[in-house]
């Protein structure tokens, strides 16, 4: 029983997924809501002043889709950390993710900032139905890699 | 109508006998509506018919019998009768009128009495009748019910409409005419609305149609003999049975209520009848309704205070007031309608309500609310208030008839029109298909032709025949002629219709053999299909040309749609020069609480007090102002409220659809004036255009206006009221603008006019000897974002290459070598997301961006394009533009300033579209920023802009028969008011994959294919976009072939709908935007793809399919008259050098060209006559007009390539080219049946499409 350094990256890994989760949560929530933004806006909006309903959501929706940046560094950081940890078997799992995001990012639309998302085109139905398709598909893989570091860390720590 | 005395004809009236009865309008009422429609019916059916089922959907509006009185009883009795119903005798009327101006007269003084059914109120009609003598005005009164009909009708129905209320005004009264030719006009374009108006317009009508005339005639006659009378002129009058439909129709409204009791003359009577049978048709769509009957009218009048005045009011009193001065066109009939009697003071009054109406208008801004975003919301809030108000609207006021001048430019909108108002028609019948091109031209006429033509009508009228008319009673002899003609292609039409009905399906479906069939392209131009709908339905449905669906059978399921591997999709119109829209000013705004959706004719009643919406099912409450119909001053009516009667309605919105108060119009030019543009020579152009058109620029008192100009600086001019002469501000600083003073750049148009012109004077020559070659685009626009951002409104950007300096520049990235490449076209995309982002800026503070692009090497469009693309903006792009070198780009952008100037324009827009529970919207293509999944930003909203929808289907709709869709424009016009335009579309379910194939729209799937064609070429490549276009058809027709037809030919079998469908894809496939192997500069292809991106489909199909007419053996055969033009429709060729002789001459119209290819051994005669040269060798290579002469080929040549010109929003050039010439290649590419170096001919293309089914 040693706090080795790949203990260390495991329980940092742990943590930082867990804020991935929230980031994909929030990604996953944001993109419901642009799509379902016209269904029923009485209901919605019934509770409290419609503006500044719509206002608040319309923030939650920008800074959503402003995390994916800092989501994919995230990501890159411990896969970073893992390889100087030596931990092939968690380095493997996480390429093809890794992988994603760098092809995702070089494909992205014309854009002179950073970002990802294109307002002119995110509302097509097709991209919306993917951007949604991604989130879910990157919230499942975040919480199967979450107790994935949470057993790496104790078999690290237990057997070491 | 029938019985009675009137009577009208007798045998249509067996129905309605009761109404008819007795002189005694009240009859109506007692009696049962139905009946009697029908009998007018038959005269009007006939009539109607003939273009198709649209007529009955007129039919329904009338319903309300009121009309019925109209013909007859209106011109007598337009006192009385305007009580009497509204319409009814609408229909009939035309033609009774026709038949008998005198009669006409006779029967003001008849009576009556019909309109009376419905309530009484109404009154309306008579008021023509007033004025002129009853006759008169009595042919007034119907003509403009059965305008309304017709609107109803639509489309398709409209041009037979038309002409019936033509002709029947032109008998009737000449001055009344005038009006009556609007109303029919405005038919042609919105069918619903306003038809009523429409006898007023009669000149147009009468000229445009000339086979309607005839139809109209043959209503006549048959009235005639129906009805004894009317028809007095035309001694033989076609016993006319009362068509079929109209029998439908009747029965289905029952409407009962009859009117008739008209007054004793039979022409009235039938008249009478035929509304009523229209009321039916509207009635059955809402049965209780139907009963009720008033609706109808109510309608109408609704209509009338729309776009024209004219055509709605029609309907009811509205003829009355109408006829008698022209002036009233516009105004409004509709005001006419609710005050019965006074003819005269109608006039007045419409003036008056007009006036009015603007006033009210022009209070809404309010600043108020503050949310609103979205108009939803703040509809929302109007809903819930709404019921508060109560019935504000019987005022006469309350329908505004007019817009302001937004219409002006009917024109347009009339060219717009032509095509679609045939395709209401629809009905397959090759007859209808005639009659509908004339209306549509006519339309056209009519925009202008109002206001001349007034006078005339009547007399024109007469004649019937033709166009010519208006001017003037010597066609009259004409008469005869026209009446036989028409009558005959009406009955053909009609029967065509009728078989259509019960065999559409068949026809659509039969299987051609694409290989065998050589000569797929038909003769006449394709209509659009209407959809397999009852006939009430279909006559309330939305004009094809503001709203197409790509299938107009929606499968019912998901797996349906893919097994048919066909594209379903909306091309939308929506802010389309319409010459009638029914406006409707109220304090509530009737929507679903659930949906929002705007109430609209295909909603149902369950009971007096609740609708059905039919989006999202909810039941609603209807809110007490809705009851009360003030058209009819009556009570417990919602179904005949002028928003349940007609698919295409404008409200004039409260301030609850405001998140601030309106905009005033701002318009700014930020124009190049660096070395390059001084020496392209468009200032003076522009500043010559822009000084001429001042005045006529939309807006009102508050309009402003402002000038920047750039080169490696950025100039300002400030125009404050006072200052003796415009003062130039330089702003150096371009890394980061600022705006040299905060106010005085952007100044009001009239109290600085004076300086505004001095500047427009100078500019040209401020310029002239500048050295700079540099161009500081980027920040010119970010200063012009400035100088807006507290306004909105429009920027208008002249550019004449590539920007060189500050943010913004771009390089050059065409390769020259690379534009006849077959692999891979690079750069479609933008370079940087500048000019994107500049126009998400202004979007968000509704500011649109216009460019021009004027320049003669690569700009880089891909890029520039940007800053239009998404602020909801226009493009245009005069490749190699020079003022003296290249004369026809000059003279182009001069006519298209000229529109471009003066057309309608809506500020702060934003257009949601909605459809069915379980469809749902997937991609837009178009010029605007899509805020949300059915929310589309248009900071401007221009008449010349189309949009694309594409739909898909995540429920199943198996419990549904009908499928809805509804776009609401939400704008702010120039004279700053709010107002909604909303378009309803209603379209059948249909569970068997044959019944999807019969209803394909080929036109519209194929526009809806080259907006996904774009997008694919700009986000993958344009070989994946070629791919996939050839593989959408490899795949509908190996679908069909497996999936309908269950054999496995060998041979490549399509159904009828979707014969045309290998041929237009082949012609995508050659355009510009997606051709290879062919010299192509990347602007010119970029420019093509921003066009298909946002032209409306009737400009598209030009520009995807030319069309090709042999012009040197122009006849009259066929011939259309528009206005007092005899213009010739020759047959379309196909496009392929075979049909090219060296004797003949050729006129191909490319949408934005005209070619004249003359062969070299034309006729001398043609090259004489037409031309103006003594033979072949003396034309010269560069020939862009066709001289005046005095000879019939060259009127004729003439007429035609005017007519063809007035129907497109931007004029196109017209090159005469000779055999020998180096042009010819220009017009031997647009050959797209021939085989060229890099493509398929069409035959080949059919052997390989069958090749991939096989594989």
């Amino acid at each position: 029983m040693a706090f080795t350094f790949a203990a260390f990256c495991y329980m940092l890994a742990l943590l930082l997924t867990a804020a991935l989760i929230f980031f994909a949560i929030w990604h996953i929530i944001a993109f419901d809501e642009l799509k379902t933004d016209y269904k029923n806006p009485i209901d919605q909006c019934n509770t409290l002043n419609p503006t500044v309903e719509k206002v608040k959501k319309i923030k939650r929706v920008k800074i959503a889709l402003k995390l994916v940046l800092p989501e994919y560094l995230i990501h890159a950081f411990f896969c970073v950390m893992f390889l100087c940890a030596a931990e092939w078997l968690t380095l493997a799992l996480n390429m093809p993710l890794l992988a994603y995001h760098i092809w995702r990012y070089m494909s992205r639309p014309v854009m002179s900032g950073p970002g990802l998302y294109d307002p002119t085109t995110i509302m097509n139905a097709d991209i919306l139905a993917y951007c949604q398709k991604e989130g879910w598909c990157k919230l499942a893989f975040y919480l199967l890699a979450f107790f994935y570091y949470l057993y790496g860390m104790i078999y690290v720590l237990v057997s070491s | 109508m029938s019985a009675p005395a009137g009577s009208p004809h007798p045998a249509a009236s067996t129905r309605i006998p009761p109404k008819l009865g007795g002189a005694a309008v009240s009859g109506a009422a007692a009696g049962p509506g139905p009946a009697p429609h029908q009998q007018n019916g038959p005269a009007q059916n006939q009539m109607q018919v003939p273009p198709g089922y649209g007529l009955h959907p007129q039919n329904y509006n009338v319903p309300s019998g009121h009309y019925s009185q109209g013909p007859g009883k209106t011109t007598s009795l337009p006192l009385d009768s305007q009580s009497g119903g509204y319409y009814s005798g609408v229909y009939t009327i035309p033609t009774q009128n026709v038949v008998t101006p005198n009669t006409a007269n006779q029967q003001s003084g008849a009576q009556q009495i019909y309109g009376r059914g419905p309530p009484a109120p109404h009154i309306v009609g008579s008021t023509p009748g007033y004025f002129q003598g009853a006759a008169s005005s009595s042919s007034h009164l119907h003509t403009s019910a059965s305008q309304p009909y017709s609107s109803f009708v639509n489309h398709y129905n409209s041009p037979a409409m038309y002409s019936a209320n033509s002709p029947a005004v032109s008998q009737g009264f000449p001055s009344t005419c005038g009006h009556y030719a609007v109303s029919t006009v405005s038919n042609a374009a919105y069918p619903s609305v306003s038809y009523p108006s429409l006898p007023a317009g009669d000149p147009y009508g009468q000229q445009m149609f000339t086979s309607q005339n005839a139809s109209t005639i043959r209503s006549v006659r048959e009235n005639s003999f129906s009805g004894q009378n009317t028809a007095v002129s035309h001694p033989s009058p076609l016993p006319p049975p009362p068509s079929q439909q109209y029998h439908q129709q009747l029965s289905l409204s029952g409407y009962s209520p009859l009117s008739w009791s008209a007054s004793g003359l039979p022409s009235t009577q039938d008249n009478l009848i035929r509304n009523h049978s229209g009321s039916l048709a509207t009635a059955n769509n809402n049965p209780n309704a139907v009963a009720e009957s008033s609706s109808c009218p109510v309608m109408q009048t609704v209509q009338p205070p729309e776009s024209s005045p004219v055509v709605s009011t029609v309907v009811s009193g509205a003829s009355s007031a109408r006829a008698p001065p022209t002036a009233n066109h516009l105004v409004e009939t509709v005001a006419s309608v609710t005050q019965p009697s006074e003819l005269l003071q109608q006039k007045g009054m419409q003036y008056g309500d007009y006036v009015n109406n603007q006033a009210s208008s022009a209070p809404t801004p309010l600043s108020s609310t503050s949310d609103d975003e979205e108009e939803e919301e703040d509809e929302e809030a109007g809903v819930d208030s709404s019921s508060t108000t109560s019935s504000a609207s019987p005022m006469p006021n309350s329908y505004d008839a007019l817009e302001g001048g937004s219409y002006p430019d009917m024109l347009s909108s009339s060219a717009s029109s032509p095509a679609p108002d045939p395709a209401p028609e629809s009905d397959p019948a090759p007859a209808p298909v005639p009659a509908v091109p004339q209306p549509s031209k006519t339309t056209k006429p009519f925009g202008y032709g109002y206001p001349t033509l007034q006078p005339g009508y009547q007399n024109a009228a007469a004649p019937l025949s033709s166009g010519v008319q208006p001017s003037s009673p010597v066609y009259s002899g004409f008469q005869p002629y026209a009446q036989q003609y028409p009558g005959m292609n009406q009955l053909s039409s009609s029967f065509g219709g009728l078989s259509l009905q019960s065999s559409a399906q068949p026809e659509s479906l039969r299987p051609v053999n694409l290989t065998q069939e050589r000569n797929i392209l038909p003769m006449t131009p394709v209509w659009a299909p209407v959809p397999n709908l009852n006939l009430d339905l279909k006559k309330l449905n939305c004009s094809p040309d503001s709203f197409r669906c790509t299938l107009t059978n929606i499968p019912q399921s998901q797996v349906l749609l893919n097994k048919a591997k066909l594209p379903l999709g909306l091309l939308l119109h929506p802010f389309r020069d319409l010459t009638q829209l029914p406006v409707i000013t109220s304090n509530t705004i009737v929507r679903c609480r659930s949906c929002r959706t705007y109430i609209n004719p295909f909603v149902s009643f369950i009971d007096q007090r609740r609708w059905k919406c039919n989006l999202c099912y909810r039941v609603n409450d209807v809110p007490e102002e809705f009851m009360y119909n003030p058209l009819t001053r009556s009570y417990g009516e919602p179904h005949k409220r002028p928003e349940v009667q007609n698919s295409t309605v404008e409200f004039i919105a409260s301030s609850d659809y405001m998140l601030r108060p309106p905009q005033p119009a701002v318009y700014l030019f930020v124009l190049d004036v660096s070395h390059n543009a001084v020496e392209a020579g468009y200032l003076t152009i522009l500043c010559q255009s822009l000084s001429e058109n001042l005045d006529k620029l939309p807006g009102d008192s508050r309009t402003r206006i402002g000038f920047v100009t750039f080169d490696s600086t950025i100039h300002f001019y400030n125009l404050q009221e006072g200052l003796s002469q415009p003062q130039m501000l330089i702003v150096s600083d371009i890394d980061d603008v600022f705006l040299p003073t905060p106010d005085s750049l952007l100044v009001n148009l009239y109290e600085s006019k004076e300086l505004i012109k001095d500047l427009l004077n100078a500019l040209p020559n401020m310029f002239i000897n500048t050295r700079e070659t540099h161009s500081a685009l980027g920040p010119a626009l970010q200063a012009a974002f400035k100088l807006m951002s507290p306004t909105g409104g429009r920027v208008s950007v002249f550019q004449t290459q590539l920007p060189s300096l500050g943010a913004g520049l771009l390089q050059s990235r065409e390769d020259p070598n690379q534009r006849s490449s077959t692999k891979v076209v690079q750069h479609l995309g933008p370079a940087t997301d500048f000019y994107k982002k500049l126009a998400l800026d202004c979007s968000g503070q509704q500011t649109a961006v216009d460019l021009f692009l004027l320049s003669s090497q690569y700009s880089d469009l891909a890029s520039l394009a940007c800053m239009s693309k998404y602020s909801a903006g226009c493009i245009y792009y005069y490749p190699s533009f020079h003022y003296t070198h290249n004369p026809s780009q000059a003279e182009k952008l001069q006519k298209d300033l000229k529109r471009y100037l003066t057309r309608k324009i809506g500020f702060e827009a934003v257009m949601r579209i909605r459809c069915t529970k379980g469809l749902s919207m997937h991609t837009f293509h178009g010029n605007f920023f899509v805020r949300s999944t059915d929310l589309l930003s248009l900071a401007n909203i221009n008449p010349d802009a189309g949009f694309a929808v594409q739909l898909s289907i995540e429920e199943s709709l198996t419990d549904t028969s009908l499928v809805c869709f509804q776009t609401a424009l939400l704008y702010t016009s120039s004279k700053g008011e709010r107002r909604i335009r909303v378009h309803t579309l209603c379209l059948p379910v249909v569970s068997s994959l044959a019944d999807v194939y019969a209803g394909v729209d080929v036109q519209a799937a194929i526009c809806l294919l080259a907006n996904m064609a774009v997008d694919r070429s700009i986000s993958s490549s344009l070989s994946d976009a070629r791919d996939a276009l050839v593989n959408a058809v490899v795949d509908s027709l190996s679908a069909y072939g497996s999936t309908v037809l269950n054999v496995q030919h060998s041979a490549l079998i399509a159904p009828t709908s979707l014969k045309l469908f290998p041929l237009y894809v082949l012609a995508l496939l050659k355009q510009k935007a997606f051709r290879t192997g062919t010299s192509t500069r990347l602007d010119d292809r970029v420019y093509a793809m921003c066009q298909i991106k946002c032209q409306p489909l009737v400009h598209l199909m030009k520009m995807i399919h030319p069309n090709l007419y042999r012009i040197d053996r122009l006849t009259d055969e066929g011939a259309i008259h528009v206005n007092d033009r005899v213009v010739p429709q020759p047959p379309l060729q196909k496009l392929s050098a075979e049909k090219l002789t060296r004797e003949g001459a050729f006129l191909m119209d490319c949408g934005s060209a005209f070619y004249i290819w003359v062969g070299k051994s034309c006729d001398n005669n043609f090259i004489e006559d037409v031309l103006g040269y003594p033979n072949f060798a003396s034309i010269p290579q560069k020939m862009a007009h066709l001289p005046e002469l005095d000879t019939l080929s060259s009127e004729r040549a003439r007429s035609f390539v005017t007519w063809l010109r007035d129907s497109r929003p931007l004029s196109p050039i017209l090159h005469v080219v000779k055999d020998e010439s180096p042009a010819k290649t220009e017009f031997f590419q647009h050959l797209i049946e021939d085989r060229t170096e890099a493509a398929f001919s069409y035959y080949e293309f059919l052997l390989h499409i069958q090749q991939q089914i096989c594989k």
